[in-house]
């Protein structure tokens, strides 16, 4: 009976499994059809580098997150109730009247065992999320790994990004410490800025006035529940929509737009990511072992006097505290019609990464509009080679930098002994100058370093070896660049700003949304009007032809319009209107 | 040379040596010279070395069961019980094995993977993301078909309409009773009251023991709370009315005190002493730290500066407006009472601050 049954669900061909293994597959095949999910991924092919780790390592430390945890809501209890302390450690809280909350976070720490050092690792893990997060995002910004057809998943980093904040602040105020209690206050004082409808927002959050006793009971579901289940969900959908669209690869012999070369995901990426989760994993819980972080016992449970100077947030909102301190006081909040505007909150805590968020957001979609692109991408650039999107990124970089270290003025005025006052000053100025600077710099490196890559494609690298002719020149030899090293330099594309259609059309009527064009083109030069284009053979050819050095200079020139590009492009960038 | 957008493409085919040459138009660009030759690794030519290499991978799991072991020998030898550093030292222990327990795994894994396994690189298609367009118009057959299927012959937009009404209000189900809940009794006046009143008596914060005007030294800081009953201080109305009433007294020299913020007829400090809200006009931080030689109180959060000296006026820093007066006398014990709530409402502003 069975063998019948066997050649009738199995291949005929197919002889049934013997070895253990075998069997075990066959069961579960049968069942779920797995063998088709096997025969698609296991040689699955990922490119490789090692900044393709970073999104990784936010992964990782996530996972590192939900275990800690998991270990601390068996122990935490999100009570306001207050109660005496009983504990006898730490000795300073013995008999304090302090919230259930916070009693329970000492009690975790000090007589749970591993309880200290799962806290701690709990902390670093989301100290690192955030920053690999953060860092993994700037991979993607600077190579172009959102532009089509990744857009979307970009999106749902973003929200992952968002959301990673809101897990990081819910957390960070479960404890009922006083600084944590601070930051509570804090964030009551932005919500009330918000115009009508802020001071109910207040209430809404806390069941009433600040603090109430309803906080930390709904900040607990928000931190445990709701923002894990949904960045379990987004980094799902991340991870289907990474599989969906294949790796992004730099760029390099052989890679194109149409392939994917990498290594196959059995075994090399089962044994390496496999790895890195353990490093990751490793690394966090030696921090957590080694470096004491957020001893609430040393700050005392929340009380609405006391506030300990050079406090500082969690390193992810240094931006906004930043933000908050370098905002001038005067002359900034506004009474209309007897409602008030406190505009020095709205700004720095609303406005400021507002306009941060809005970049994020519409960055992608903005890149691909003035550059009429609408292929699918899957080489990553260089980022010397797209020169005002790198330059914008280190500019928007170098605020969030500013910023984050304008929340902590108070520890370089100590640290340093200079006037806070001066300080403040000189990055209220910065936070308008170094942007700009930091654009201009970022976009001269880059052109410049497009430069190096023509001048080194078209005279080959320094040896270092000097010869003399026989009529007493010196010349020093220049090694040709081998075919590997050449593709990476000259494999890019140098788009030129759209071309749009005239003004009057064939009779001579103003042509309709011509304004528009106009406009879009105007943020087209911005981006393209200052381009270096890649060596062409052709140039190559004469540049070896007549092998002297001045008569190449020409070559290098930026931009090269007249010799290269301009003129070239009208048939490709005006079909977009 | 005239479509430089399109000659550039990456997607410019890689391995068509046979077009390659001969074509006008490649001479536009470089030809792909393809996947870099395999270099082999030292593991790959030298057997010994792929020997060693393995019992390296060996050692490594095997130092990670021992952190395993460890951290339980940790455990049981060293429970955190006893001070202080008894628990950094369980801490350190436990955690020291867990990580040798993980990283030895993790290094194991990456050093096999990079040292052992083949590095032979592979190439794979890619296709286009959208679909092809016999699937996209079997998609549109297929979703008309469906909505012909669902029955509904005429007076279409009725029921739609309906159908979207009901999966409109449905929610409001949910959200009218949560927001109704939600913020208490969304009684928001209650942000422009405190617990003081006209002869509550300023009491020292956390002892809550009344202040006599003669205990006050020139140049010294108080921190002030309502004086109220032991029981009262106990429970959370507390805490949350504290968080409104706290006020910062300090006395100057009454030559020193340039104003305050009293109107015409009234007194509301006594004798250099001044009674201004703790809570900072900025985002409501406590505001702590009181300088004595210039008179000003800096809030630690961000800064902002008031000079007491001077109506609590801001001096620097984000605030906008001067910390608002309690207004302050002495009773006929010598206590120092207050006259009356808060002329204005304390802390950060808000939408409705003056209606």
């Amino acid at each position: 009976m069975s063998t019948a049954h066997d050649t009738t669900t199995t291949a005929a061909a197919a002889p049934a499994p013997t070895t253990r293994t075998g069997k075990a597959a066959d069961y579960l095949d049968q069942r779920t059809g797995i063998g088709g999910v096997v025969k698609e991924f296991a040689r699955k092919v990922f490119p490789d580098h090692w900044s393709f780790m970073l999104g990784e390592m936010a992964l990782y430390s996530f996972i590192a997150l939900l275990i800690s945890g998991v270990f601390l809501t068996m122990f935490f209890e999100p009570s306001m109730a207050l109660t005496q302390f009983e504990g006898e450690y730490p000795a300073t809280a013995t008999g304090q009247t302090v919230s259930v909350a916070y009693a329970s976070t000492l009690e975790m720490s000090f007589e749970v065992r591993g309880g200290l050092l799962m806290r701690q690792v709990h902390h670093w893990s989301a100290l690192i999320f955030m920053a690999s997060i953060v860092v993994h995002m700037m991979r993607v910004f600077f190579t172009g790994a959102f532009r089509k057809p990744r857009e979307l998943n970009w999106l749902v980093g973003f929200t992952l990004l968002i959301l990673g904040l809101a897990a990081g602040f819910s957390g960070y105020s479960l404890p009922d410490d006083v600084l944590s209690g601070n930051g509570l206050r804090i964030t009551d004082g932005v919500v009330k800025s918000i115009p009508l409808i802020g001071s109910y927002m207040s209430y809404m959050i806390f069941g009433g006035e600040f603090p109430g006793e309803h906080i930390i009971p709904r900040l607990f579901t928000v931190h445990i529940l709701l923002v894990p289940a949904l960045i379990v969900a987004l980094i799902a959908l991340h991870l289907f929509l990474m599989v969906l669209h294949k790796h992004t690869q730099f760029p390099g012999g052989g890679r194109t737009d149409k392939n994917v070369v990498g290594y196959p995901a059995l075994p090399v990426y089962v044994a390496k990511m496999t790895g890195n989760f353990f490093i990751v994993f490793g690394v966090l819980v030696l921090m957590g072992a080694t470096m004491a972080i957020n001893n609430v016992w040393n700050y005392g449970p929340y009380d609405p006097s006391p506030v300990s100077a050079g406090a500082q947030p969690d390193w992810y909102m240094l931006f906004l505290e930043g933000s908050l301190r370098l905002m001038p006081g005067q002359g900034t909040e506004w009474v209309i019609f007897g409602y008030t505007l406190p505009l020095n909150v709205l700004i720095p805590a609303v406005v400021v990464p507002g306009i941060l968020f809005t970049f994020l957001i519409v960055y992608p979609f903005l890149e691909a509009r003035v550059t009429g692109d609408k292929r699918e991408h899957h080489v990553l650039d260089r980022p010397r080679n797209v020169p005002v999107r790198t330059a914008l990124g280190v500019a928007f970089l170098s605020d969030f930098i500013l910023l984050a270290a304008a929340g902590s003025n108070d520890l370089i005025a100590t640290h340093f002994g200079m006037s806070i006052n001066e300080i403040t000053w000189v990055y209220r100025i910065l936070f308008f100058l170094l942007p700009v600077a930091a654009f201009v710099v970022t976009k001269r490196l880059c052109l410049g370093l497009q430069r190096k890559d023509r001048e080194l494609v078209l005279h080959g690298h320094e040896s270092g070896r000097i010869v003399r002719y026989a009529n007493g020149e010196y010349v020093e030899v220049h090694t040709p660049l081998d075919d590997q090293e050449r593709w990476m330099r000259v494999n890019y594309d140098a788009p030129a700003p759209l071309e749009i259609e005239p003004k009057m059309d064939a009779r001579g009527v103003k042509r309709k949304g011509y304004g528009a064009d106009k406009r879009w083109q105007g943020l087209s030069r911005f981006f393209y009007e200052d381009r270096v284009e890649p060596v062409t053979p052709a140039q190559l050819a004469a540049a070896h032809s007549h092998g002297d050095h001045d008569a190449l200079e020409a070559g290098g020139q930026q931009a090269a319009p007249a010799a290269v590009g301009s003129g070239s492009t009208t048939g490709t960038d005006s079909q977009e209107h | 040379m005239s479509d430089m957008n399109h000659t550039n493409d990456n997607s410019a085919e890689v391995t068509t040596p046979a077009g390659a040459g001969t074509d006008v138009v490649q001479s536009d660009k470089f030809t792909d010279p393809g996947v870099p030759a395999h270099r082999p690794r030292l593991t790959d030519v030298d057997p010994r070395s792929a020997k060693r290499n393995e019992r390296i991978v060996t050692f490594l799991f095997a130092l990670s069961c021992l952190g395993a072991i460890g951290t339980i020998v940790a455990y049981v030898a060293v429970p955190p019980e006893g001070s202080t550093g008894s628990v950094r030292l369980s801490t350190l222990l436990l955690g020291a094995g867990m990580a040798v327990s993980l990283l030895g795994i993790g290094i194991a894994g990456i050093h096999w993977a990079k040292a052992l396994m083949v590095d032979t690189e592979m190439v794979q298609d890619r296709h286009p993301i959208r679909s092809s367009d016999e699937v996209r118009a079997d998609a549109v057959r297929d979703l008309n078909e469906g909505l012909e299927d669902s029955g509904v012959v005429g007076r279409r937009g009725l029921l739609k309409g309906a159908a979207l009404s009901a999966l409109a209000l449905f929610p409001l189900t949910i959200a009218v009773p949560l927001i109704g809940s939600v913020g208490g009794d969304w009684n928001i006046s209650k942000f422009k009251h405190t617990i003081w009143k006209k002869g509550t008596r300023l009491a020292l914060d956390p002892s809550g023991r009344p202040i006599k005007a003669s205990d006050v030294n020139i140049g010294s800081a108080f921190h002030v709370v309502p004086e109220t009953t032991e029981e009262f201080r106990q429970s959370h109305e507390w805490i949350t009315e504290k968080s409104k009433a706290v006020v910062l007294m300090v006395r100057v020299r009454p030559e020193d005190l340039k104003s305050d913020q009293s109107p015409e007829g009234e007194q509301w400090s006594y004798d250099g002493i001044v009674a201004y809200s703790k809570i900072c006009t900025h985002v409501g931080c406590p505001v702590a730290l009181y300088e004595q030689q210039t008179h000003h109180l800096l809030c630690p959060c961000h800064q902002s500066t008031f000079d007491v000296a001077d109506s609590a006026k801001v001096v620097f820093g984000p605030a906008n407006r001067p910390l608002p007066q309690l207004p302050i006398a002495v009773d006929d014990e010598g206590y120092l009472v207050a006259q009356d709530d808060f002329a204005e409402p304390i802390g950060p502003s808000f939408w409705e601050r003056l209606k």
